[in-house]
């Protein structure tokens, strides 16, 4: 078993026009920048993917990683719960065009409706916006005398992640608080194609340590000293850049 | 003599309430600082949404790690006994009832324990963030915020009139007036500032206030 992909353009090869994408990350921690930067490449080469429904925490920040997939046009509809940042200039203006289209979910739904997704959970009732506006057209039960609105599991043909340490079984470890959605993301994917700092010899992980098993992963590629989206924005890059 | 408690105050008001051995999770902005104004002697643990119990304050500029960010993306370092999780796990101890105290911004609070702290209306980008999952499980859900809108408009009311984060969820606001505890649909004014009567502080309330017992001088030392 060899889970390890030889270069970017190859793990992002079998993305298609309409999928659901889920794309790791936390704001800037945790985020594939260069596996979404691989994606918009092949975009730019072929025309595809688009159409694409986006599932992440965010919008972008900036000019770079999704950002930068939003920019492109690539993406019809993003399912999050925060789509602000210090610089949501792509989102916001996109969104209010009508030209992307957002399902607003609270933080904690989000994150139950990927492990769900996951972990072959189709339902699941939640305190979390009972008598909202992000609760309407949804079924409440009562349990216990408290009600709460059931949601659904979210389940994506790719996920694209950030990861520290992985090995050719697809066992992964994560660096400090960029572990957030990651995990769960590899679990609700039929694809889950992670971007690794260091690629190590099975056993290179301490199996205690593992963060998760490699019967999640299905693709491993190398990017050592990953970009990060916060440093990238301090520099006023731009994805792509601009001929000169 | 207060006449009013600036921002830093509220923070510190609200500091003094959390105990030794609390599990804490502040939201962005104003509440984030009520994490410096710890009593000396106890030990609280700062929880938050992105994975991490246990953090420390701010690095100094330049020596920011950006995989270690707190929820509203600003850098935090490590102290010992940090942990980290998924961010389900997270969320398990929000709804799942394991943490002590949720301290939120608001637009608006009702006497009921309503709040309205995401969205001014249809205008713009909605978004929630961890806002509604938060009201739910902690075992006090406070609040700090000013007494009025900018405007003077009150924000404690008998309802809000904005888009809700969570119904019956608030337990006690700290505003730059007066500590106040939410109990059978009522405000209960447990403290004010005593540049104000209470007569004074109700036409400023959107709502009616009670009392139960004495209510003290709200005083902050300048911090």
């Amino acid at each position: 078993m060899d889970k390890i992909l030889p270069d970017l353009a190859t793990a992002v090869a079998g993305i298609e026009d309409g999928m659901t994408v889920m794309i790791g990350g936390f704001g800037g921690s945790g985020a594939p920048i260069e596996l979404i930067h691989a994606l918009i490449d092949r975009f730019r080469a072929t025309g595809h993917p688009k159409e694409l429904t986006v599932v992440n925490n965010n919008a972008g920040n900036g000019h770079v990683g999704l950002a930068a997939l939003i920019e492109q046009g690539m993406v019809a509809k993003l399912i999050c719960s925060f789509p602000r940042s210090a610089d949501p200039v792509v989102f916001t203006e996109m969104y209010l065009a009508g030209k992307i289209a957002l399902e607003l979910v609270p933080q904690g739904t989000l994150a139950e409706r990927i492990r769900a997704g996951g972990a072959g959970i189709p339902a699941f009732y939640t305190p979390s916006s009972y008598g909202t506006d992000l609760a309407k057209g949804k079924e409440v039960e009562e349990f216990d005398g408290r009600p709460y609105v059931r949601e659904r599991w979210l389940k994506a043909d790719y996920a694209l992640v950030k990861a520290h340490l992985g090995d050719r079984l697809g066992n992964l470890t994560y660096r400090m608080a960029a572990r957030n959605f990651n995990p769960l993301m590899c679990m609700a994917a039929r694809t889950a194609i992670v971007q690794v700092s260091r690629i190590v010899e099975p056993g290179g992980i301490d199996p205690e340590a593992v963060v998760t098993p490699g019967i999640f992963v299905q693709g491993v590629v190398e990017v050592a000293n990953p970009a990060q989206e916060e440093t990238l924005n301090r520099a006023k890059a731009v994805y792509p850049e601009v001929a000169q | 003599m207060n006449e009013r408690l600036t921002p830093t105050q509220m923070a510190w008001r609200a500091a003094q309430d959390i105990t030794d051995g609390a599990y804490v999770n502040l939201g962005i902005g104003l509440p984030e600082m009520v994490a410096k104004f710890q009593p000396p002697g106890r030990e609280a643990i700062f929880h938050t949404e992105n994975g991490i119990l246990g953090f420390g304050e701010a690095p100094p500029p330049g020596q920011e790690d950006w995989d270690l960010i707190n929820a509203g993306k600003k850098a935090v370092t490590l102290k010992p006994g940090t942990a980290f999780f998924h961010h389900a796990d997270s969320f398990a101890m929000v709804r799942g009832g394991h943490l002590d105290v949720a301290i939120l911004g608001a637009y608006q609070v009702a006497e009921t324990g309503d709040l309205a702290n995401w969205s001014t209306g249809p205008k713009g980008v909605p978004a929630v963030g961890g806002a509604m999952d938060l009201v739910h499980g902690a075992r006090r859900v406070a609040v700090i915020t000013d007494h009025v809108t900018k405007d003077g408009k009150p924000k404690l009311l008998k309802q809000c009139t904005l888009p809700l984060t969570g119904v019956g969820c608030v337990t006690r606001v700290y505003t730059s007036l007066a500590v106040l505890d939410i109990d059978g649909g009522h405000f209960i004014l447990r403290e004010k500032v005593p540049a104000l009567s209470f007569d004074e502080l109700q036409t400023m309330t959107g709502a009616r206030l009670h009392t139960d017992g004495v209510v003290a001088d709200l005083n902050a030392p300048e911090v």
